[in-house]
């Protein structure tokens, strides 16, 4: 038996660590070859790490939820017939020149450094006070009160002389933490760790709301025409073709209006102070899936048809719902559509896919009353709510767009017209 | 072979182990202790209790025959008889023993006597004589404490001693040497040297307690000198030979120079080590922490289900550790949350004077970029020192400069160790000086002292 150490490969170019966020295997399971081991997630593809041997897992380097280096240790194997008896001092060269293969790679007996519980002031000499002794002064009941309800202490204003937290300021936090007085009993509260894709849009959603000021227009536009066209479209939709939903129509549109207003389809780097206008017109589509919302993108909308459109879209989006999507297909958009369908409502405030610069929201469609100037008539009508990155997009310029957006869709037979140019 | 099933299994019932069943027996969690000497472990039967007896006995014998006393009392020639000295001793411990028994059977812990080996972390087999037993339990606590460390190539046998052998001996040799300046042995060697022994102690560091600063172990020093106790410090064992009724070692002084001594008995007091590697516990594969197992702030083992309390996860090693982390457990394994969470863990030698030091010193607070303030008492100034016929020591009082929070007390003094229970209070409920000084300390007491650094520490001691 020998000690056999699987460790992170490598899972994408210029990723230096990701974080775990499965694990497929429990220490003393016996896995074979290429069983997976555990799903790790980078910037936005979730990927499953294979064992490189057969054996019995004897540890494993991390919770879920924790970043882990590309390189470093992930799980232990105890190999029949593997021999372990590299060089004495072969953990400490593991962790100098991290082998990004999951090749074999022999280990030394010795376990590494091991990563589980932190190592407490139990075993340190007696007279080690934290620092945090003169940030929260709280007596022991006080503390423990806190620990039992699960509030940190770091967090909790004392109400006590010298920001002394008292036992009146952990009852307090506690019910402030219960949104109805009185029920809380009856359903325990739950902490929900943000991991994974979660943490990953958390990250991002905060990265745009708080770098980004948001302009968002919401404009309404007559779709009547546009949904006879596409319920002809559809009708003589041949076997195999996919239906066509409005979005391909404002893909579409977007193509042609960025067309006449480059600046729309760009990204902003505002640590380099850099726009960049991108020459392909990549469309992000917001999507919803089981774990979350994720983007993937259509390529090169500038360069297809409206089907064609269509048909990469319900590509993309499938493979994005049933997790399939590779990093390449859930990365590199320039300008994203947002679309909620039925539930689209009647206006949103779409929040900018950081770095981009503009985002369409697509709302609601329904039969509204519209004043032709004699009577009231019925017309399939629908908002479209777009934000734009006001820093380096002016609010008459975004205006422009939208308008323009709307022409579009009024009038859709220009989609086809300004093809042919 | 008995099988027994219980959900908590104890190994060792030394402090932490028998505090932990004893606890998860009141929590109502089906236990069992294995214990394979007596229960109350090293503290209650050759360690705490019964030093203390013995520096008891040995501060009272050595007051009755203190010419140098002005008190005008004089006493007639004052003897003892050690045998009877240590039936009392062992009286003590007999009744403690009896004490812990009672409160287990009370808490309902069934007590398995006999030598625990681990078949894994799950299952222990224990053999006594000729019964043996097989008990699995869903959670395991590791308890097995420590042993003393002997020297190399010297066995702990006729003259050479570690202080279990110590505790037991009879009669006061003339002459004592104690290798190792620890609270160990400069515990036990004044002891002896009260009794009239003559004690050398050999200490390989620079000076004696070397975990407690100059200022703190310099009235310790001083008082040895007058107890006419001699310490080599730097100096090393080179050899040791047993002649007969006696001992010579073979010295390395500091400037390389050997010399011998030569004694009756020589006390090895230069550490413990955990129990650790036996028992089948190195089987287990459990990581440690230098020889000691290693554990989280929660006392968790790396094996899930297995925890580790008292000596036997390292330093420091002492009883009131073992048993705070004994009564964790036990609330842990009855699903209540815990952690160790201590800010004031006190640390006692009870030499001559006592040293007391509980939660930071100056220079450990400096080290976390604590700005900090520093008032000392001299018990010199202290009317009831005075009255003991002992003025030698302090009470220092360590404090954030910024506001006051007390952040470590450090004092020497005789029976100054009774002022533990209020440094540590005024620490863990996160005293500032002022809240000390406004304290009203009985007169006369040694406590006054800690209420004066308190005011040294604002800037307006009253007594100096
Ligand atoms: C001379 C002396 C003086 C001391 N003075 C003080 C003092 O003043 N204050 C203080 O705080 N500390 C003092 N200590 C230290 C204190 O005694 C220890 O810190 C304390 O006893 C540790 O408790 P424990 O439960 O971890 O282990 P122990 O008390 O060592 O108990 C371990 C028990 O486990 C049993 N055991 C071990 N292996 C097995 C097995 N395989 N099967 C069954 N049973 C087993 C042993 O027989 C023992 O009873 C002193 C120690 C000595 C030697």
């Amino acid at each position: 038996m020998g000690r056999y150490v699987v460790k992170l490969p490598d899972v994408g170019e210029g990723i230096a660590e990701a974080e775990l966020v499965e694990w497929m295997v429990e220490v003393g399971d016996t896995v074979q070859e290429d069983d997976a081991l555990a799903s790790v997630m980078t910037d936005k593809a979730t990927v499953e790490i294979p064992s490189a041997a057969a054996g019995i897992v004897t540890w494993r380097g991390g919770e879920i939820g924790d970043i882990i280096a590309i390189g470093s240790e992930l799980v232990h194997l105890d190999v029949p017939g593997f021999d372990d008896s590299g060089p004495k001092d072969a953990s400490e060269q593991g962790a100098a020149e991290p082998d990004s293969q999951p090749s074999p790679s022999p280990q030394s007996p010795t376990p590494p450094k091991e990563p589980k519980p932190a190592r407490s002031e139990a075993v340190e000499p007696p007279n080690q006070v934290k620092l945090s002794t003169t940030r929260v002064l709280a007596a022991p009941s006080v503390r423990r009160r806190a620990l039992e309800a699960g509030i940190d202490l770091a967090r909790i204003a004392g109400s006590g002389p010298g920001g002394r937290v008292v036992h009146a300021d952990i009852e307090k936090a506690d019910q402030n933490r219960r949104t109805e007085p009185g029920q809380a009993e009856e359903r325990p509260n739950e902490e929900v760790r943000v991991i994974g894709l979660r943490r990953k849009i958390s990250e991002r959603m905060s990265l745009s709301w708080s770098r980004i000021p948001h302009i968002t227009i919401v404009e309404e536009v007559d779709v009547s025409a546009l949904e006879r066209l596409r319920g002809d479209m559809n009708a003589r939709r041949k076997g195999d073709g996919v239906k066509l939903t409005v979005l391909p129509f404002l893909m579409r549109a977007l193509v042609i209006a960025i067309g006449e207003q480059p600046a729309l389809n760009a990204t902003f780097d505002d640590e380099a102070n850099v726009v960049t206008q991108w020459g392909p017109i990549h469309i992000g589509i917001a999507t919803q899936t089981d774990t979350g919302l994720t983007v993937p993108v259509v390529r090169h909308g500038e360069n297809r048809s409206i089907r064609s459109l269509a048909t990469e879209l319900a590509r993309v989006a499938g493979a994005a719902r049933d997790g399939s999507a590779t990093r390449e297909e859930l990365t590199g958009s320039t300008i994203t559509i947002t679309s909620l369908g039925p539930l689209g409502a009647l206006a949103t405030t779409p929040i900018i896919n950081h770095p981009e610069v503009a985002i369409v929201g697509v709302n609601r469609m329904s039969v509204r009353p519209f004043w032709n100037g004699n009577a009231f008539e019925p017309r399939m009508m629908m908002n479209l709510s777009s934000s734009f990155d006001h820093r380096v997009i002016d609010g008459w310029i975004a205006a422009v767009f939208v308008q323009r957006l709307k022409q579009l869709l009024e009038t859709p037979a220009l989609l086809f017209a300004e093809m042919e140019k | 072979m008995k099988d027994l099933t219980c959900r908590v299994l104890v190994v060792g019932g030394g402090p932490g182990g028998y505090v932990c069943a004893i606890r998860a027996g009141q929590l109502g969690l089906d236990t069992v202790l294995v214990e394979r000497a007596a229960l109350g472990g090293t503290c209650l039967n050759v360690g705490c209790i019964p030093s203390k007896a013995l520096i008891h006995t040995a501060e009272q014998f050595h007051a009755a025959t203190d010419t140098a006393s002005e008190t005008g009392l004089s006493f007639g020639k004052a003897t003892v008889d050690m045998g009877r000295n240590v039936a009392w001793r062992r009286s003590i411990v007999d009744r403690l023993n009896r004490g812990v028994a009672g409160l287990l059977k009370k808490a309902k812990v069934r007590v398995v006597t006999g030598e625990a080996r681990f078949l894994d972390g799950k299952t222990v087999e224990v053999t006594d004589g000729s019964s043996s037993y097989r008990i699995n339990a869903d959670d395991v606590v590791i308890a097995t404490g420590s042993d003393p460390v002997s020297l190399p190539d010297v066995p702990f046998d006729g003259p050479v001693l570690s202080s279990t052998e110590a505790l037991s001996l009879t009669e006061v040799p003339d002459r004592l040497v104690v290798v190792g300046g620890g609270y160990i042995g400069l515990e036990l060697g004044t002891a002896f040297a009260k009794f009239g022994a003559k004690v050398t102690v050999v200490e390989a560091g620079d000076r004696l307690l070397p975990q407690y600063d100059s200022a703190l172990t310099k009235p310790v020093a001083d008082r040895l000198k007058s107890l006419s106790v001699t310490v080599h410090t730097g100096t090393t064992v080179v050899s040791v030979s047993k002649t007969g009724g006696a001992v010579t070692l073979q010295l390395r002084t500091p400037d390389g120079t050997e010399r011998t001594l030569e004694a009756e008995k020589a006390l090895v007091t230069i550490g413990r080590r955990p129990n650790a590697g036996s028992a089948g516990l190195s089987e287990l594969g459990l990581d440690m922490a230098g020889p000691a197992i290693a554990i989280d702030d929660r006392c968790r083992t790396s094996m899930r289900g297995v925890y580790a309390i008292g000596d036997v996860t390292g330093e420091p090693m002492l009883a009131h550790r073992a048993m705070a982390q004994g009564a964790m457990v036990a609330d842990l394994l009855a699903g209540k949350k815990r952690k160790w969470d201590v800010r004031a863990f006190p640390a006692i030698c009870f030499t001559d004077p006592e040293i007391v030091q509980v939660g930071q010193t100056a220079e450990e607070a400096k080290q976390q970029g604590i700005e900090v303030k520093v008032s000392e008492f001299p018990l010199a100034a202290n009317g009831r020192a005075m009255t003991r016929e002992r003025t030698d020591g302090f009470v220092r009082v360590v404090a954030e400069k910024a506001t006051g929070v007390l952040l470590g007390i450090q004092a020497v003094g005789t029976e100054i160790s009774e002022l533990s229970a209020a440094f540590s209070i005024a620490l863990e409920m996160g005293a500032r000086a002022e809240d000390v000084a406004a304290t009203i300390h009985a007169h006369p007491t040694q406590g006054e002292g800690f209420q004066e650094a308190a005011l040294g520490v604002m800037g307006h001691a009253l007594h100096i």
